[in-house]
């Protein structure tokens, strides 16, 4: 709309920073609903704060999960613009591979087998790291090739061909995975690599012995939450470090700026294309393990919706932001948590949909995202 | 037979592009009496071959008329989402969201009607109007005061909108038993339970279907549309879900019992006939054209190609968006609402948000930015992934669907690295080509849109 404060930007006079007229209303509408989820939520944590609490960590070990997959979502929209909605199917072949390593293979026992002598503890943690490796490389050369055979070819085309295309390539992993003789159309449940093994926390921390019972109102975690918890976070330090101290993470931000002009510097414009796919798939491959050891249900579907998720959870971070991937997958994992306890569990995808556009309506790039430049 | 099979379906796809080409074509004739008889023709050859049969061949199975209605209902989702996409360059997920929304309150009417029960048709009905009036009210009120921020418009049209609702409520309800007296109970069928009553009501459902998605769109598009857009693509992707989830809670969170959640909707008169599809088809065709031609219609392309320039010609750009976005989804209202006649089916999972992708790959596969390319598009991927495809496999088993949706990214990923710009491009046919008067001055450098976002890219 042509009014008055664009008119003076146009002339180089300092705009006028007049309110808008009326503006109360729409302040209020949202300070309406911000009080209604407030309320909600404080008279919850007033009436049972243990209870409140577990959801958190719920909400927190979702969030987690979110965040290694935003990861990837986030440095290749960052690079080529491109919505990557196979990102969420390589998070279930991430799954996928490590449920065929260890209940086929058992992959994660080998350190025992090959050396018995090894403590039966140290063996579980080389073998189920050998599992995740394994995972995230599979997942890296999946995500190589998908890049590859159709994103590359399409790089100079319409931005809604690759759009498509990464769809159609979602779709032809989901259904290919789906055939008898790959995976299966069903649920399978997930063998894991180790045993989970759970706490509660009542006077001091006890551990829970299957076939007893937790005592009422207390929190209990499981190990899978911390191992979520400090592998996201670690990858997020992981991260920062490669994109700010490393020659190829420099090549990365010059590429994401202006790629012409990274070209013409000397930079390999492909290579740290493809590199940036490669970094995000491995993190989705271990976020695809994570998932599926912590909710021990896989099929291949599984990465539609954590993926979509996640992607929304990068958009609200602003797009293109290592750390606002991380909070707004954060915000995505606590939204979900507590609209499924307190709301209703159907309205868990509303909610974190009505955030996001809230979110973008008060700053349109989101909460880290820097300003957009005036395209010419 | 199966070799047999897979022939004719090329030969009717062929056939079916042969007829919007002939459309199009006798439409762009002069004289009224032309167009006319282009009409009844195109109306009349289709009939024609649904009721001709050879002994045991039909010419258009009961089959083929499946697919053949479905194609009209997704070539009005597809156009509307071209208007919103290919000619205004908002990239919108929220289309398949309209066509459920459509295609559920269409159901609704025409099945309480046919219960014996007027009440969905008149709250619908009401509400509708009531919600139009209302929004045309306020967005009177609010011109009288310049630079309203979009929240605080929005606050006032929703207030204005959920009053207006209240109030069919009540309306509708109250008035109910006037229309009965004349329509008669379920026991007691009047003249108003005729087949012909049937029709009057489902083509009213339509429209109102229609519209209500309209009003939907507006409110909704109204904020959102001041995103960029990707933005705006991944919230109305959010649209789409959240539809769907709301279809699977109808009976819970949602005060409608008789579309029963996720169970899906069952007994839905089956009252599209190929009469009805046709018409609604023209309209739309006449419509869309009308308003591609219209300068409002060009105020909208030239915000696609350029947003600072178009403000720059005094072009209201937020209003330009609404408007096509408005068009588009009431298309996808009238589509859905069609296709719930056709099938007489409803389940959520119809409208999952993967399946939303569909009006999409259409109207890129027909090309953006031309209407003739998503009506044969449309008509091409129904064929191709419910007919051939589906009867390519069929000896596949129980594994079919999936093999279905395994050929079917294939052939999208070979289509789109041979023809990014899609089949058509921008060209159109007939009816649908440039008027006479443009057609004079050629455009020295007009860029077609896929240039255009080459360069944007």
């Amino acid at each position: 709309m042509p009014d008055s404060s664009e008119l003076s930007t146009v002339v180089h006079l300092p705009p006028k920073r007049k309110r808008a007229p009326l503006a109360w209303v729409g302040n209020g509408f949202l300070l309406l609903v911000a009080a209604l989820a407030a309320y909600i939520l404080i008279l919850n944590l007033i009436k049972n704060p243990v209870i409140f609490l577990q959801n958190v960590i719920d909400g927190l070990k979702l969030g987690m999960v979110y965040a290694l997959i935003a990861l990837g979502y986030t440095m290749v929209y960052g690079i080529v613009k491109l919505i990557n909605f196979a990102h969420g199917d390589v998070f279930m072949v991430g799954a996928f591979t490590s449920f065929y390593a260890v209940s086929q293979f058992n992959l994660h026992k080998w350190p025992q087998m090959l050396f018995p002598a090894i403590p039966a503890g140290l063996s579980v943690v080389i073998g189920s790291i050998t599992v995740i490796l394994l995972s995230m490389v599979i997942c890296v050369l999946l995500a190589i090739t998908i890049e590859r055979v159709a994103y590359k070819p399409l790089r100079d085309a319409p931005r809604i061909a690759a759009l498509i295309t990464a769809i159609g390539v979602s779709f032809f992993l989901e259904f290919f995975g789906a055939l008898q003789f790959v995976y299966s159309p069903e649920f399978i449940s997930y063998k894991s690599p180790f045993d989970t093994v759970s706490w509660y926390i009542m006077n001091g921390i006890h551990p829970i012995v299957a076939g007893q019972g937790t005592p009422d109102n207390t929190i209990t975690f499981s190990n899978i939450f911390l191992i979520i918890l400090v592998a996201s976070v670690a990858v997020q330090f992981f991260l920062q470090f490669l994109v700010r101290r490393t020659k190829i993470g420099i090549a990365m931000r010059a590429t994401s700026f202006d790629k012409s002009t990274a070209r013409l510097m000397g930079i390999n414009v492909d290579r740290v294309i493809s590199f940036t796919f490669a970094v995000g798939a491995a993190f989705a491959g271990l976020g695809g393990v994570l998932y599926a050891i912590a909710y021990s249900s896989i099929w291949t579907q599984l990465g539609i919706l954590p993926g979509l998720k996640a992607f929304v959870a990068a958009v609200l971070g602003g797009i293109g932001s290592l750390p606002g991937a991380f909070v707004g997958a954060l915000i995505m994992g606590q939204a979900e948590s507590l609209t499924m306890s307190y709301i209703s569990t159907p309205m868990r995808d509303a909610v974190a949909f009505s955030i996001l556009i809230v979110v973008l309506l008060v700053k349109p790039t989101g909460i880290f995202g820097e300003p957009a430049g005036e395209k010419a | 037979m199966e070799l047999g099979y897979l022939f004719s379906t090329i030969v009717k796809m062929a056939a079916l592009v042969a007829w919007i080409y002939g459309l199009l074509w006798g439409l762009n004739r002069k004289l009224l009496w032309q167009k006319a008889l282009t009409v009844i023709l195109a109306f009349g050859v289709i009939q024609g071959a649904f009721l001709l049969s050879f002994g045991d061949f039909a010419v258009f199975s009961g089959f083929d008329q499946g697919l053949l209605f479905q194609a009209v209902s997704m070539a009005m989702v597809a156009v509307g989402l071209n208007v919103i996409y290919g000619f205004n360059g908002q990239f919108s997920l929220a289309q398949w969201g309209f066509y459920g929304i459509g295609a559920y309150v269409a159901a609704d009417i025409t099945w309480w009607w046919s219960s014996g029960n007027a009440s969905g048709l008149l709250v619908a009905g009401i509400g509708v109007i009531l919600g139009g009036l209302a929004i045309a009210l306020v967005g009177r009120l609010l011109r009288l005061k310049r630079g309203i921020p979009v929240l605080s418009a929005f606050t006032f049209y929703l207030i204005a909108v959920v009053a207006a609702g209240a109030v069919a409520m009540y309306l509708g309800h109250a008035l109910v038993p006037l229309v009965q007296a004349g329509f008669g109970t379920k026991a007691a069928p009047g003249i108003l339970a005729s087949a012909a009553a049937q029709q009057v009501v489902f083509i009213l459902a339509v429209v109102i279907a229609g519209a209500f998605a309209a009003e939907i769109s507006f409110l909704f598009g109204l904020p959102v549309l001041t995103l960029g857009s990707d933005y705006f693509g991944i919230a109305t992707l959010g649209f789409a879900i959240v539809v769907q989830t709301l279809m699977v809670n109808s009976d819970t969170i949602l005060p409608f019992p008789e579309m029963k959640g996720g169970r899906g909707m069952i007994g839905i008169p089956r009252l599209t006939t190929w009469a009805t599809a046709f018409i609604f088809l023209l309209l739309v065709i006449i419509l869309v054209r009308n308003f591609v031609k219209s300068s409002t219609g060009r105020a909208t392309l030239s915000v696609r190609e350029d947003e600072t320039a178009a403000r720059a010609m005094g072009i209201d750009i937020a209003q330009s968006k609404l408007l096509s976005f408005v068009l588009g989804s009431f298309l996808a209202g009238i589509g859905g609402a069609l296709y719930a006649h056709y099938i007489g089916f409803l389940s959520p999972s119809m409208f999952s948000f993967i399946a939303g992708f569909n009006p999409l790959i259409i109207v890129v596969f027909g090309g953006l930015g031309s209407i003739t390319g998503s009506l044969a598009a449309s008509v091409a991927w129904i064929f191709f992934l419910e007919g051939f495809l589906r009867v390519l496999l069929g000896q596949m088993g129980t594994e079919a669907p999936t093999w279905r949706f395994v050929l079917y990214p294939i052939a999208l990923l070979l289509l789109m690295l041979m023809r990014p710009q899609g089949l058509l491009g921008t060209v159109e046919w007939g009816f649908l080509k440039a008027d006479r008067l443009l057609k004079k001055v050629k455009p020295a450098d007009a860029k077609t849109p896929a240039a255009v976002q080459k360069e944007n890219s």
